[in-house]
C-alpha cells in the first residue's frame, strides 16, 4: 500500500546525504574540468588547517592524518559533481591517546572542518561520557542516549572514553543498550551525524575487540601520541605568551628540568599537566612579590623566576 | 500668592496647569493630546486649559480649590511640542495622578478624559492621541476574559490566522436561512462567523431563533470537520438585562464566542467581559461607530486609545483594521494599533503613531479582526503586514464565490495555509506571495476561481488617517 | 473523511522534505518539538499520547524527523502530529501543530442531538472510531 507525501520511506531514502542533494544540478560533462584550486579556496578549508598546525603544538602524525582526510573529503565532493559519488562516506572516527594529548580541541576542529566541507549541516560538537547515554534502570537509558544523539544530530557526538559503555563482568549493565543504539544511528544517519570516541589506547582495543559492529562502523584513527620534552615546553611557552608572562633564562631551564622529571611521575596528563604547572608558578610568584614588598616594574610583574618552580614537590619525589 | 487665589479669571498655565519642569511619576496616567488653539490662544495655555479641564479646573478661580491639596489632583501638562508639517497644531502631554480615577472602570476613565474638554472653545480642534497606562492602573482591571493564548488553546489551533466571514447580507436573511449560510462557511474551513453589528433582534429574524439555528450549523460542521468552530451570536440589546439573557442562552446552547458591539457602552461591555471570563466563553467586540471619532486626524480620539480601553475593558477580539480592505488604515498607524492589542510591552514609535512606552504586566493580548473588503487574492499582504495572531475575515470574498459558500471558505483557507507554509520555508510574501497562491491553486479548483474572480480588485485611496512621521523606506505595499 | 486539524490540513500530505522545512523553521525560532500520536480524534482531545519527550536545544532537524519514522512505524494507522513549543515569558503555549501521519480510512463523527427544553436540543459529536476499543480502532480488522 503505498501513501503519497506521509508514505512511509525506506531508510536510505529518508535523507539526502551530501552527494545527494535532490536540488543539485546536472552531472558535469564527462569532458569538463575543475579547478581543484578554486574548490579548496571555496571550501575554506585551508584556514582550518593552517590554523591547527599554529595553534596546536607537536601531533605531526594526526595533523598529516587530518590533512589526508580533508583531501579524500574535497575530491569526494569534485567527484559528486560529475556523477561519480559513492554514497555518503562513513566519517566516524575513534581518537586514542593518554589524557591531555589534544584529542577534545582536535575533535572541535574536525566539526568545522567537516562542516565547511558540507559534510555536517550545523558543526556544533555534542561531549558525553557513559553516564549521559546510561541509565540507572529499565528504560532509562534509550531517551538518555537518543536525546544527546538528536541534539548531536548536525554535528559531531564526541564520547569521551567510550569503552565505559561496555561492562562484561555485569550482564545487567544497560550500556550496552546503548551501544546498540548508536550503532543503528552510526549506521543510519551517516549524512546527519558524526560519532567521535576517545580513550587510552588499550583500553579502546579491548572495547572493539569485544563489539566488532563498532569497530567495522570506525572509518578513521587517529592516535595522539605523548608530547616530547621539547615539544611540552613549546606548549608551556605559548600558554604563557597568551597569558602574558615570561619565563626569565634560568626559569627556563629550571622549568624544562621540572617537566622532564613530572612526566615520569604518575598521573602526568601533557597539555593539563603544563597547565596547571603554570598556575601554581604564577600563584608562587605573586607570593614572592608580596612578601619582596618593594616597587615593582612592568617586567617583574610578567617575569617568573626559577624560585616560582623550584618550590614543587616534583623536586623532592 | 493672594493673586492665585483672588476671584477672577486666571489662565490655567498661571493656575499651575502648565508644568514643564514637572517630571511625571511611573503612577501617572499619560496623556497625548494634538491641540490646534484658535488664534492667539499660545500653545501652553491650549495645552494648560486641556489639562484643566480635563481634570480639577472650571474657568474661573474657586476658593474651595483651597480645601484640597490641588496641585495633587490637578492635570499638569509636562509637555508641549509643534507637530511638524503643521503650524497650527501642537502635542500636549498631560500628566494625571493615580487618584484621580476609580479602580478598574472604563467608563470613568474616559469621563474623565475626554468628558469635558472637547467641546472648549479656545481650541479649534482636539484629538486624543495616545495614553499611557501605568501597572498600578492597569492591574485594577479583568484584562481580556481569555485572550490569544487561552484562545487558541481553547480551540487547539495554532500556528496560522483564523479564518471568519460576517454573513451577508447584512440584514433580511430569516433564522433558518441564516444558519444555512453559517453551515456552508464553516464546513468549507472557516474557524468563524459573525453576526453583523446591526443583527441584534429585529421583525425579520429574532435573537432566539437566529441562536438556534446558528447553532445547529456550528455542530454539524463541528462534526463533518473534527474542527471546533464557532459562531459570534451578537448579544447588544436595549438593556444589560436583555444583554445577560441573550449571553446566558447562547452559553446553554454550547457557543464558544458571543458577540458585542462598541454602542452597547463601555460599562456593558466591562460587564460582558466579567460574564465572559466567569463563563468560559469568547468576548468578540465590533467597534461599530467608532469611525465617527476615530477617522480624522485633527479632531476626536484615536483608535489607538480606544483599542487600549478595550484591552483593560477586557475584550477577546476587536476589530482593528485591515490596510489593504475597504475601510480605512494606513500600514504605520494600523501596525500601531495591532502592537498595542497584541504587544506585552510596547516602546514609543512615532512612525506607528505610539506617544508613550506602554507595560502590560502580564494582561493578554486581545485577537486583532482584520475585517472588511479583503479577498484571497490579498493572502500574503495581509500575512506580511497583520502578522499570525489575528483573525482574518472574508464576508464577501467567501459568500460570493462562484462555486458557493463552501466552495468560498476553501479558497481562503487554502490559500491561507499555503501562504503560511510559503512563509514558514524562507520565502518571501511580498514579492513571491502570487506565485505561491498560483501554485496553490492549482490544487485547489476553489482558489483557482476565487483568484479569476477577485484576483485584481483593490481599494487604493488616500488615507485619512496617518502617522506624522514616515520611515525612509515606504511599507505600502504595490499591486495586489 | 478528513479530519482538519493542525496547521496544514488543507493542503495535500507535506512530503518529508516539506516536513524539515517546517522543523528547521521552528528550530529557528528556538522552539522545542514533540511527536505525540493518538487514536481518537475527538477536536477536544487534547492529551494525545508522547513519543517520548519534547526535544529542547536540539540544532538540527534530523533527529525529530528519526523519532516521526519511527512513530510511523510503530503506528502506522494512527494519527500523529508534530508539536512545536515556545516557552517564552506570555507565550508558554503551542506555536505550531500539524499532521504527519493519518489513518487510511478515517469513518469521522457521528452528530449526537439530545433534546432539550423547548427547541433546544445538546449537541454532542461521537467519533465513530471509539465504537472500537483502543488498541483496534484502525487498521486491519
Amino acid at each position: 500500500m503505498t501513501r503519497p507525501g506521509f508514505a512511509l520511506p525506506k531508510p536510505a531514502e529518508s535523507r539526502p546525504g551530501p552527494g545527494q542533494d535532490p536540488a543539485a544540478p546536472e552531472p558535469l560533462a564527462d569532458d569538463a574540468t575543475v579547478d581543484l584550486t578554486a574548490e579548496r579556496c571555496g571550501a575554506g578549508v585551508d584556514q582550518i588547517l593552517d590554523a591547527l598546525d599554529s595553534d596546536l603544538v607537536g601531533l605531526r602524525p594526526v595533523k598529516t592524518r587530518v590533512r589526508e582526510i580533508a583531501a579524500l573529503l574535497l575530491v569526494d565532493r569534485v567527484r559528486g559533481r560529475f556523477g561519480l559519488s559513492a554514497g555518503p562516506p562513513s566519517l566516524h572516527m575513534c581518537f586514542t591517546g593518554n589524557p591531555g594529548t589534544g584529542k577534545t580541541t582536535v575533535a572541535l576542529r574536525m566539526a568545522e572542518l567537516l562542516h565547511r566541507l558540507g559534510y555536517l549541516r550545523r558543526g556544533h560538537v555534542v561531549s558525553v561520557t557513559r553516564d549521559d547515554l546510561v541509565g540507572q534502570y529499565v528504560g532509562h537509558t534509550a531517551p538518555k542516549t537518543r536525546d544527546a544523539i538528536n541534539r548531536a544530530m548536525g554535528g559531531v557526538l564526541f564520547i569521551d572514553e567510550a569503552y565505559y559503555l561496555y561492562r562484561a563482568e555485569n550482564e545487567r549493565d544497560y550500556g550496552q543498550e546503548a551501544i546498540e543504539i548508536l550503532l543503528q544511528y552510526m549506521e543510519n544517519h551517516r549524512a546527519d551525524l558524526v560519532v567521535i570516541m576517545a580513550g587510552y589506547a588499550e583500553r579502546m582495543e579491548t572495547f572493539f575487540a569485544s563489539n566488532p559492529g563498532m569497530s567495522s562502523r570506525i572509518a578513521h584513527h587517529l592516535d595522539f601520541p605523548d608530547y616530547s620534552l621539547d615539544e611540552l615546553a613549546a606548549i608551556g611557552e605559548l600558554m604563557l605568551r597568551e597569558q602574558r608572562y615570561r619565563l626569565s633564562a634560568a626559569a627556563e631551564a629550571t622549568f624544562r628540568d621540572y617537566l622532564a622529571r613530572r612526566m615520569t611521575q604518575p598521573r602526568f596528563a601533557n597539555g593539563r599537566s603544563v597547565r596547571n604547572a603554570l598556575e601554581r608558578a604564577r600563584l608562587r610568584h605573586a607570593n614572592r612579590l608580596i612578601a619582596a614588598d618593594g616597587t615593582l616594574g612592568k617586567d617583574d610583574l610578567m617575569r617568573l623566576e626559577p624560585a616560582d618552580f623550584l618550590a614543587s614537590r616534583v623536586f623532592s619525589a | 500668592m493672594t493673586e492665585r487665589w483672588s476671584a477672577g479669571v486666571l489662565h490655567y498655565a498661571e493656575m499651575g496647569y502648565w508644568q514643564p519642569d514637572y517630571v511625571p511619576k511611573p503612577s501617572d496616567v499619560l496623556a497625548a493630546f494634538r491641540v490646534t488653539p484658535q488664534n492667539g490662544v499660545p500653545p501652553e495655555e491650549a495645552g494648560a486649559a486641556v489639562a484643566g479641564e480635563s481634570s480639577t479646573a472650571t474657568w474661573t478661580v474657586v476658593w474651595t480649590d483651597r480645601l484640597t491639596a490641588y496641585d495633587h489632583y490637578q492635570g499638569k501638562c509636562y509637555a508641549v511640542d509643534p507637530v511638524p508639517g503643521h503650524p497650527d497644531q501642537y502635542i500636549a502631554r498631560i500628566a494625571y495622578d493615580l487618584d484621580l480615577f476609580e479602580e478598574g472602570s472604563i467608563a470613568n476613565l474616559s469621563s474623565s478624559i475626554i468628558g469635558n474638554v472637547f467641546g472648549f472653545k479656545a481650541l479649534k480642534a482636539l484629538r486624543l492621541e495616545d495614553m499611557r497606562i501605568p501597572p498600578h492602573y492597569a492591574k485594577t482591571f479583568q484584562g481580556p476574559a481569555h485572550g490569544i493564548v487561552m484562545e487558541r488553546e481553547y480551540l487547539n489551533k495554532f500556528g496560522r490566522p483564523l479564518l471568519g466571514a460576517t454573513v451577508k447580507p447584512k440584514l433580511g436573511l430569516s433564522a433558518r436561512n441564516y444558519g444555512r449560510v453559517v453551515y456552508e462557511a464553516l464546513r468549507g474551513g472557516l474557524d468563524f462567523t459573525k453576526d453583523d453589528e446591526n443583527i441584534n433582534s429585529q421583525p425579520f429574524m429574532r435573537w432566539r431563533d437566529r441562536f438556534v439555528h446558528c447553532m445547529e450549523a456550528v455542530s454539524k460542521a463541528q462534526a463533518e470537520t473534527g474542527e471546533i468552530k464557532g459562531h459570534y451570536m451578537n448579544v447588544t440589546a436595549a438593556t444589560m438585562e436583555d444583554m445577560y439573557e441573550r449571553a446566558d442562552f447562547a452559553r446553554e446552547l454550547g457557543s464558544v464566542i458571543v458577540m458585542v458591539d462598541l454602542t452597547a457602552g463601555y460599562t456593558a461591555i466591562q460587564s460582558m467581559a466579567k460574564w465572559a471570563r466567569r463563563n468560559g466563553v469568547l468576548l468578540h467586540l465590533h467597534r461599530a461607530g467608532h469611525s465617527t471619532y476615530t477617522r480624522q486626524k485633527s479632531h476626536g480620539v484615536s483608535f489607538r486609545v480606544i483599542a487600549k480601553w478595550m484591552r483593560l475593558a477586557g475584550v477577546d477580539h476587536i476589530h482593528a483594521g485591515t490596510v489593504v480592505g475597504k475601510l480605512e488604515g494606513d500600514p504605520n498607524t494600523v501596525a500601531g494599533f495591532y502592537d498595542v492589542l497584541r504587544a506585552g510591552q510596547a516602546e514609543p514609535d512615532p512612525v506607528k503613531g505610539l506617544y508613550f512606552e506602554q507595560d502590560w504586566v502580564s494582561m493578554p493580548g486581545v485577537m486583532p479582526v482584520a475585517s472588511g473588503g479583503i479577498h484571497a487574492g490579498q493572502m500574503h499582504q495581509l500575512l506580511h503586514h497583520l502578522g499570525e495572531d489575528v483573525v482574518l475575515q472574508f464576508g464577501g470574498g467567501t459568500i460570493g464565490h462562484p462555486l458557493g459558500i463552501a466552495a468560498g471558505a476553501t479558497a481562503n483557507r487554502v490559500a491561507l495555509e499555503a501562504m503560511i507554509k510559503a512563509r514558514n520555508e524562507g520565502r518571501d510574501l511580498l514579492a513571491e506571495g502570487p506565485d505561491v497562491l498560483r501554485a496553490a491553486a492549482k490544487r485547489s479548483r476553489e482558489l483557482d476561481m476565487a483568484l479569476s474572480t477577485w484576483g485584481d480588485v483593490t481599494f487604493d485611496f488616500e488615507s485619512t488617517d496617518t502617522p506624522d512621521v514616515t520611515p525612509e523606506v515606504s511599507t505600502v505595499p504595490t499591486g495586489a | 473523511m478528513r479530519i482538519t486539524q493542525g496547521t496544514f490540513s488543507f493542503l495535500p500530505d507535506l512530503t518529508d522534505q516539506e516536513i524539515t522545512s517546517q522543523l528547521e523553521y521552528a528550530l529557528g525560532r528556538g522552539w522545542a518539538l514533540s511527536v505525540e500520536f493518538t487514536d481518537d480524534p475527538h477536536p477536544r482531545n487534547n492529551y494525545w499520547d508522547m513519543w517520548g519527550l519534547p526535544m529542547f536545544g536540539l540544532a538540527d532537524a534530523a533527529g525529530v524527523l528519526h523519532e516521526i519514522n519511527e512513530c510511523r512505524q510503530a503506528y502506522p494507522d494512527w494519527y500523529i502530529r508534530v508539536c512545536a513549543y515556545d516557552s517564552r515569558q506570555g507565550r508558554q503555549t503551542v506555536a505550531l501543530s500539524f499532521l504527519v501521519n493519518r489513518p487510511a480510512a478515517e469513518p469521522g463523527f457521528r452528530l449526537g442531538r439530545q433534546e432539550a427544553t423547548d427547541r433546544r436540543l445538546r449537541y454532542t459529536i461521537h467519533p465513530y472510531a471509539l465504537d472500537r476499543p483502543a488498541g483496534t480502532r484502525y487498521g486491519p480488522p
